[in-house]
C-alpha cells in the first residue's frame, strides 16, 4: 500500500479535517444535477478518510460528449470525488468510498466490477505531469501493450502516432520519439499524459488540475485540447482557475468543505450563482 | 507603544540586527567544517595505518623461498616393467627422489641426523610438486628433472630475514649445519625467491610453504553464490509485497519490527540455528558451502529487505497513479514501472549485503566450515573454508610463517570487498544516469 500521494490525498484530508471541526449542517445541492442520458450517474457518495467525512453525499451526473469543470477552494474535495470515478482512491490506506456511481448504469463499486477495465475506460490526467522515466513512444505505448490492444509492431505505432496527435504533441516530438518523456518541457509532458490516457481510447477522460502546473501558452494548448476531445469523449476537469472553467466547460459545479453547493450550466454559474457561498467564491470574496 | 515613531528610531533595524549576528554564525560554521575534516582525518590516519601494518606484513608472503633439485627419475623405480604405469606413478616413493637429490648436491654429509637436517630444507610439499610433474608428463622418466621446489618454511623465514642467524644454537629454529648448507645453496644460486604462485593456486595446508588462498577463495565463492541466489529474490520478494501489496495493518507492523530486529541479531545466532536446523535437524552435511549460504542467507535476508523497501519508497507515487491510471494491473505496475526504478537501490543494498557475507566468520564457524580442508571444493557440496575462516585458521596457526599469510589472506579479503563496493557504486551510478 502506498502512502497518500503528495497533492491530491493528502491535501484533500488535511484540508477537510480543517473543516470536519467547523459545526455545519449538510447543505443541500443549488440546481440540476441530473442530465438527460448520463455517462456517469454519481448518487450520495460520501468519502471518508478514517474518521474523517471528506465528501458529503453527492450527487451528479456527468453527460455524454460533455465538459464538467469542478471548482472550489483547496481542501474541499473535489479531487478526492475526482478519483472516486475510477477508483483511485483505492491506493490510499484508510480511504472508504460510499453511495453508488454508475458509469453507463453499472456501479464502479459494485462487487464484480474489476478495477483494471475500468481505469482502462477512464483515462486520468493528474495535477503534476508523471511521464514514465522512458522514451516518448514506450510512454505512449504502454497502455495499449499492458491491455493487448494490438495485434502488431504497425498497429502498435499508428495508434502511438494518432494519439500525440490527438494530444497536440505529434508536431513537437515526431523526430524523437526515443527520447526520455521526462526531457520535455512541462506542457509537453502534460500533453503527453494526456496522449497516454487516450491511447488506451477511454470512454471519460478525469483530468486533476492538469494546467496547475504551466504557463498561460501551455494552459491554452490544452484547453483547446479538452475542447476538441469533448467531441469524442466526457471530460471532468479538477481546476482552481475559474476563468478555465468558464472557457472551456459546459457545466460546472462548485465545492466547498466537502459539500456540492451548485451545480449549473457555466454560463448561467458565472454570471448568476444561485447561492451566496458560490457568488463570494467566483467574485473572489474568498478562496 | 505610546510613542511609535520614537519606538520605530530607537529600535535596531533588522538588518543590523542580522549583521550583529553573522560573526557568531560564520564561526559555527567554520567550528562545524573544523570538526568534520578532523573526524575525516582521524578515519584516514586509522585506515592507513591498517592498511601499512596489512600491506607491510602481507608482501613478502608473494614471495616464496624456492630450492632448484636436480632429480634423477630412476627407471629402474618409476617403471619396473619397462613401461611407466599410472598406478607405479602414483604410487612411488618421491621422497625418496627429493631426499636423494638433495643428498647428491652435498655429497660429504653422511651421518643419518645430518641427512634428516638437511633433507628438512626442503618444503614437504615438494614431494607432491615432483609427483605432479611427473604424473603430467611420463616421458621424464629416466631423465635429470631441475625442478624448483618449495623450501621450507623456515628457511623461507630466514632468507625474509624473519628469523636470527645469531644466537645460541638450541634456541634456533636452524642449525649451523643447516645455515652452512643454505649458504651454499645461495651461492650455487639453487636458492632464490620467486613468485609465490602456490599461494594463489593451492588449497589450506599444515606446512606454510604450500598453503594457499585458493580453496578458500573457491569455497567462499560457492557460499557466496548460494547466498546470493537465495537471498535476492527472497529479499526483493518479500520487499515488493510488504511495500506493494501488503494490507498496513498491526501484522505488518510487527513483521516489519521483527525484520529490523533480525538485522542487529548477532550472526553467531545465525550459526546456531544453522546447525540446530539444517544440519541437525535436516541432516545436512557439516562445512559445506551450501549450509554455510543458507546461514548466510539468514543473516543477509533483512540487509536486503530493508535495503529494497527503502528503494521502492523513493520511487515517486505519480509512476504508480500513472501507471495505475492507465489502468496497468498492480503487478503489472509493480514489475513494469516501480521494480526497474528501484533496482539500482536493491542492488546496492544486496551486494552490501553481499559483502557483510564475504566477511562472516562466527556464524560459518557453528557449521564447521572451521575444518582443515586441503581439497579445492567442486561444487556446493564439498567440504570448504572460506577467506574469513581461513584467515582465522592461519591466525591460530603457531609456524612465524603463518604470520605473512594471514596478512596476506586478508589483503586478498580486502580486494574481494573493494571490487564488491565498487561495483555497488557503479551500478548506482549507471542506472541513475539512464534518464
Amino acid at each position: 500500500m502506498q502512502n497518500p500521494p503528495v497533492g491530491s490525498g493528502v491535501k484533500s484530508a488535511t484540508g477537510v479535517h480543517r473543516a470536519a471541526t467547523v459545526p455545519r449542517e449538510h447543505r443541500e445541492t443549488v440546481g440540476e444535477v441530473r442530465v438527460e442520458n448520463p455517462r456517469i450517474r454519481c448518487s450520495n457518495v460520501n468519502v471518508y478518510y478514517g474518521e474523517t467525512h471528506a465528501v458529503h453525499n453527492i450527487n451528479i451526473d456527468l453527460g455524454h460528449n460533455e465538459i464538467l469543470a469542478l471548482i472550489g477552494p483547496s481542501g474541499c474535495g473535489k479531487t478526492t470525488f475526482l478519483r472516486c470515478m475510477n477508483r483511485m482512491n483505492d491506493t490510499i490506506a484508510g480511504c472508504r468510498v460510499e453511495g453508488e456511481i454508475l458509469v453507463d448504469g453499472v456501479d464502479v463499486n459494485g462487487p464484480e466490477i474489476d478495477v483494471v477495465p475500468l481505469r482502462a475506460r477512464m483515462g486520468m490526467v493528474f495535477q503534476k505531469p508523471n511521464p514514465f522515466p522512458k522514451s516518448i513512444f514506450e510512454n505512449v505505448a504502454f497502455g495499449p501493450r499492458i491491455h493487448g490492444l494490438t495485434a502488431n509492431k504497425m498497429e502498435l505505432e499508428e495508434i502511438v502516432v494518432t494519439s500525440l496527435q490527438k494530444a497536440g504533441l505529434w508536431a513537437e516530438v515526431k523526430d524523437r520519439l526515443e527520447e526520455p518523456g521526462t526531457g520535455l518541457s512541462g506542457g509537453q509532458q502534460q500533453r503527453l499524459c494526456i496522449a497516454r490516457a487516450i491511447a488506451v481510447q477511454p470512454e471519460v477522460i478525469l483530468m486533476d488540475e492538469p494546467c496547475s502546473a504551466l504557463d498561460p501558452i501551455a494552459t491554452a494548448t490544452i484547453e483547446n485540447l479538452m475542447v476538441d476531445l469533448s467531441q469524442n469523449y466526457s471530460i471532468c476537469i479538477v481546476t482552481h482557475s475559474m476563468q478555465q472553467a468558464a472557457r472551456v466547460s459546459q457545466r460546472t459545479a462548485f465545492f466547498h468543505l466537502g459539500d456540492l453547493i451548485e451545480v449549473g450550466e457555466t454560463n448561467e454559474l458565472f454570471i448568476r450563482p444561485g447561492h451566496q457561498l458560490t457568488e463570494d467564491y467566483i467574485t473572489g470574496r474568498f478562496g | 507603544m505610546d510613542n511609535p515613531e520614537n519606538t520605530a528610531a530607537n529600535a535596531r533595524k533588522p538588518i543590523d540586527i542580522i549583521r550583529a549576528g553573522m560573526r557568531r554564525r560564520r564561526a559555527a560554521e567554520t567550528r562545524f567544517k573544523l570538526y568534520g575534516v578532523a573526524a575525516i582525518t582521524a578515519g584516514l590516519l586509522f585506515l592507513a595505518i591498517l592498511f601499512i601494518t596489512i600491506i607491510g606484513n602481507a608482501y613478502t608472503a608473494f614471495e616464496q623461498t624456492k630450492i632448484q633439485l636436480d632429480v634423477y627419475l630412476d627407471p629402474a623405480i618409476l617403471s619396473p616393467d619397462g613401461v611407466p604405469s599410472s598406478d607405479a606413478l602414483s604410487s612411488a616413493d618421491y621422497g625418496r627422489f627429493v631426499r636423494d637429490s638433495i643428498r647428491s648436491l652435498f655429497p660429504a654429509v653422511e651421518s643419518r641426523r645430518d641427512v634428516r637436517a638437511l633433507s628438512a630444507l626442503v618444503g614437504r610439499g615438494a614431494v607432491y610438486d615432483l609427483r605432479e610433474t611427473v604424473m603430467a608428463d611420463p616421458d621424464l622418466v629416466g631423465e635429470t628433472l631441475k625442478l624448483w621446489v618449495p623450501a621450507d618454511d623456515d628457511v623461507d623465514m630466514l632468507m625474509k630475514g624473519h628469523i636470527e642467524r645469531e644466537g645460541s644454537e638450541d634456541e634456533r629454529r636452524l642449525s649451523d649445519a643447516q645455515l652452512g648448507w643454505i649458504d651454499q645453496l645461495q651461492a650455487d644460486g639453487r636458492l632464490e625467491k620467486r613468485f609465490n604462485v602456490d599461494f594463489f593456486t593451492n588449497g589450506d595446508s599444515r606446512e606454510p610453504e604450500s598453503a594457499g588462498i585458493w580453496g578458500a577463495a573457491v569455497g567462499s565463492f560457492y557460499t557466496l553464490l548460494v547466498t546470493l541466489v537465495l537471498s535476492f529474490p527472497l529479499g526483493v520478494a518479500a520487499a515488493v509485497y510488504l511495500e506493494e501489496f501488503a494490507p498496513q495493518n498491526r501484522w505488518t507492523d510487527i513483521i516489519e519490527v521483527n525484520i529490523n530486529n533480525l538485522a542487529a541479531v548477532p550472526s553467531i545466532v545465525f550459526g546456531l540455528l544453522g546447525l540446530a536446523v539444517f544440519i541437525n535437524f535436516f541432516g545436512l552435511p557439516r562445512s559445506v558451502p551450501l549450509v554455510g549460504g543458507l546461514v548466510l542467507t539468514l543473516m543477509t535476508l533483512p540487509t536486503i529487505i530493508i535495503a529494497s523497501r527503502a528503494a521502492l519508497k523513493s520511487v515517486p507515487p505519480s509512476i504508480r497513479e500513472a501507471a495505475l491510471g492507465v489502468g496497468a494491473s498492480p503487478l503489472q505496475t509493480v514489475t513494469m514501472h516501480v521494480l526497474p526504478l528501484a533496482m539500482p537501490g536493491m542492488l546496492t543494498g544486496t551486494i552490501i549485503g553481499m559483502a557483510q557475507a564475504l566477511g562472516e566468520s562466527a556464524p560459518l564457524l557453528m557449521i564447521g566450515m572451521v575444518a582443515f580442508i586441503v581439497d579445492i571444493p567442486e561444487g556446493v557440496f564439498d567440504p570448504a573454508a572460506v577467506l574469513p575462516v581461513q584467515i582465522f585458521l592461519w591466525a591460530d596457526s603457531p609456524e612465524r610463517a603463518f604470520v605473512e599469510r594471514t596478512s596476506a589472506a586478508i589483503l586478498v579479503l580486502l580486494c574481494f570487498l573493494i571490487v564488491m563496493n565498487a561495483l555497488a557504486v557503479l551500478l548506482r551510478k549507471r542506472f541513475e544516469r539512464r534518464w
